[in-house]
């Protein structure tokens, strides 16, 4: 690992010891914290204005699927190793210090269907990315104000970033998403939206319907 | 004129002449939506003028353009809007499949890519290249000339 | 019609007709409109849903993914060299940007070092991408407001742009330059000069086109006091890049983070205090003259020597040994199909693009694919804010800003 200093590492590792499961620093150019899901709010709210450690700026917010389930599709040449351990899937939480000059990388294990806390309240950013992470992988997010789909169309089934998401699976939808679902529509006059949309994407996910051989 | 409508040679030199000007008067609707559109812009402006061609009025509306030029990704959340601006668009009208990737779908074969523009719309003429040169779309468009030079179905 | 509106709408700005006492007849006839996904003045397709109270934007809601192309699900599946040329399509403007920030994420996953020679290229091929990316974003800003000059006489630089950069890697858009440990080719032999005269051609031009646009009474009427966006607020929203330096923000990772050849070379970072669409245009137009000078220096100080980095794992055997010699062929064959082998490990890489910072995240397991291939794009953090932006403002307004934070769908998407 590249030019941190160790001091650093361990103040952190000292200050918020309870809600630090683990520390990397091997395989790796900046250093790894793994965060306890129901401490994350606080740590980062916190380490955002510590004196000497200042990570206040969000740089990117992303997850990947660290124990994808046994039958994945293999696109040959595999190198499709499991992380280990009971969780599905790690979020990633790049930190950079605008003060320090420096960045450090924190995730968080979830398991299947678990909610994580939004980050929102710290940073505005993370209202977007978070939408996207849920989009592609369908991690929940808790007290997110608008946890919809993003990339996708409203009406896909699945998430296609799991690595039990085939590749070439297309999906075909008739017309185009209307204004509605963006929360626009005009109302009737008891202020009912007219056409029955709630817009909220979690009834579309595969969390809550049953996925109908598609 | 021949009473069972079939074509007497005034109707024929009408055709041509009619055809003629459709050919070199195209307005070009730019349906630009990835790097093919940065190429498109590059042959629409000075240094490889498409309006040389004819093609001088870029419209940006449906209602007022004969030639869709479909340079880019049409994706499976694009391909609805593709369909309603080609339906707005009034005869005749052709459509210029320009690039791999509204061709064929390119190098992307995945889950949210329509496999071509022509998934959802008729087109007329394929342009290949990962962006096409500017001289490729020029060629592209010279071949969409002739094809109209040659259209018998006007009076109909 | 929603009845339920009262006179005042929530956080509009304050304007003459405010006071007007027959306001709640247009109250409660506001439009929707659309702007997008297709639509002359949008950088490829993105869609801008607009509540409108005649001119006045009262509501609106951003919406993208008219572009989404499953770019990180095919890092997992495509080896590590058959990604380079997804990586052209990002950000398409600035394309040797992102094949220059891709590759250094896995060479510094491998731990490989580049020889000087190779640095300096790199260096050298990031400043044309600025150059060339900001010259379409001022030229469409201009363009879709009716000043078309700039957009001309800016494409012809482009063009000659692209010239070199044919020359340099055969293609012109498109470019996959950069290979993991090294490059596709050398510099043919009379690209300095030619790149010399290049950037005397530019900085004629630009010198021209400042005196069109800078102190143009038009284009400041139109574009000052717009779309003004503070610190906290850029900040609050991971802004980076131009309009982060033009909200007053004085973070390059060029100067702060240093990576390539910048720590030997020397330039100042434009900083605007107002953020408005006049203050991104005026840092942009600054940083293409800073990239004619950074790209005067590496041309005078560009060292001679190999491109290619001593590594066994990624050298591509020489095209003449490949035709000539049968393990060559073979060992050709083996590389490009089957791929090489990578440690496990992860890295994350963000460089100073055109656009903002530009970074690659990629988790590798062993073996010839990535396990996770992240991208993060600086136009998805640019399109966020623009809701905020554009509240209250005249539905042209819209139009300038949009323009001026510069996305480009591609890399919005991905």
């Amino acid at each position: 690992m590249i030019d941190f200093p160790k001091e650093k590492i361990d103040r952190i590792k000292a200050r918020y010891g309870d809600s630090i499961e683990e520390v990397v620093t091997e395989k790796t150019d900046v250093p790894i914290f793994f965060v306890r899901k129901d401490k994350l709010l606080d740590f980062m709210g916190s380490i955002r204005t510590e004196e000497g450690l200042e990570y206040n700026f969000l740089s990117d917010v992303t997850a990947y699927d660290d124990n994808p389930p046994a039958n994945i599709p293999d696109y040959g040449l595999g190198s499709l190793k499991a992380g280990g351990g009971s969780h599905r899937f790690c979020m990633v939480y790049q930190l950079f210090s605008l003060k320090f000059l420096d960045r450090i990388r924190v995730k968080v294990r979830v398991k299947e269907e678990e909610q994580v806390p939004s980050l929102t309240v710290l940073w505005k950013a993370a209202n977007w990315l978070e939408r996207e992470v849920f989009d592609l992988y369908g991690i929940p997010f808790k007290d997110h104000p608008n946890l919809r789909r993003i990339m996708l169309d409203d009406r896909w089934v699945g998430h296609p970033q799991r690595k039990d998401y085939p590749i070439k699976k297309y999906q075909r939808f008739p017309g185009s998403a209307t204004l509605e679902h963006l929360g626009l529509e005009e109302l009737d006059s008891n202020g009912q939206s007219q056409s029955g949309r709630t817009g909220h994407a979690l009834a579309n996910s595969d969390l809550n319907v049953k996925q109908e051989g598609k | 004129m021949p009473k069972d409508g079939a074509p007497d040679v005034l109707t024929t030199r009408l055709e041509d002449f009619v055809n003629w000007a459709r050919a070199n008067s195209l307005w070009p609707y730019p349906f630009g939506t990835s790097c093919c559109g940065i190429e498109m812009m590059a042959t629409l402006s000075a240094d490889y003028d498409l309006a040389r061609f004819g093609a001088e009025v870029v419209r940006f509306s449906p209602r007022q353009s004969d030639m869709m030029i479909i340079a880019g990704t049409i994706t499976e959340k694009m391909g609805p809007v593709l369909k309603t601006l080609y339906e707005q668009m009034h005869d005749p009208k052709w459509v210029i499949a320009m690039g791999a990737c509204s061709s064929s779908g390119g190098i992307f074969d995945t889950y949210s890519v329509m496999q071509g523009a022509d998934e959802v719309i008729p087109v007329d003429i394929y342009i290949p290249g990962c962006p096409p040169s500017p001289e490729g779309v020029i060629h592209g468009v010279m071949r969409l000339q002739e094809k109209i030079r040659k259209n018998k179905a006007m009076l109909t | 019609m929603n009845e339920n509106t009262g006179l005042q709408s929530p956080s509009r700005k304050k304007d003459a007709f405010d006071d007007d006492e027959n306001q709640d007849i247009f109250e409660s006839s506001q439009m929707l409109i659309n702007i997008g996904p297709q639509h002359p003045a949008t950088h490829g397709t993105l869609r801008v849903a607009c509540r409108l109270n005649g001119e006045v934007v009262v509501d609106s809601r951003c919406e993208l993914g008219y572009l989404h192309r499953g770019m990180e699900k095919l890092g997992e599946v495509k080896t590590y060299h058959k990604f380079i040329p997804y990586t052209d399509r990002l950000n398409y403007c600035s394309a040797l940007q992102n094949n220059v920030a891709y590759v250094t994420t896995i060479e510094k996953l491998m731990g490989i070092e580049i020889p000087p020679r190779n640095i300096y290229i790199r260096t050298m091929v990031c400043e044309m991408a600025r150059i060339i990316d900001h010259i379409i974003c001022v030229g469409i800003n201009a363009f879709d407001l009716g000043a078309m000059t700039y957009f001309l006489l800016g494409f012809h630089q482009r063009e000659e742009a692209y010239t070199l950069i044919e020359s340099l890697c055969g293609s012109r858009l498109t470019t996959s330059y950069t290979r993991i440990g090294g490059l596709s080719g050398d510099l043919p032999d009379n690209f300095l000069p030619r790149m010399k005269k290049w950037l005397d051609g530019v900085e004629t031009c630009f010198k021209e086109l400042d005196k069109l646009l800078t102190n143009n009474r038009i284009w400041v009427d139109r574009t000052q006091g717009v779309g003004v966006f503070t610190a906290e607020q850029a900040l609050a929203y991971s802004m980076t890049g131009p309009c982060l330096r033009a909200s007053n923000v004085n973070i390059d990772l060029r100067r702060d983070r240093p990576y390539l050849a910048y720590k030997e070379l020397e330039f100042d970072v434009p900083v605007a205090k107002g953020g408005d669409v006049y203050d991104r245009y005026l840092v942009r137009m600054a940083e293409i003259f800073e990239s004619v000078r950074i790209l005067r220096q590496i041309v005078d100080k560009m060292p001679k020597g190999p491109i290619w980095a001593d590594d066994k794992r990624v050298r591509i055997p020489e095209k003449e040994r490949v035709y000539n010699s049968m393990e060559s062929l073979i060992h050709h064959f083996k590389f490009f199909m089957e791929g090489f082998d990578v440690p496990e490990g992860e890295a994350y890489c963000p460089m100073e693009g055109p656009n903002g910072e530009m970074g690659f995240y990629a988790i590798s397991r062993g073996g010839p694919k990535a396990y996770r291939l992240r991208i993060r794009a600086p136009s998805f953090f640019m399109f966020q804010p623009v809701d905020e932006m554009i509240k209250g403002e005249n539905i042209a307004d819209v139009i300038a800003v949009i323009g001026s934070v510069n996305i480009i769908a591609g890399e919005l998407d991905r």
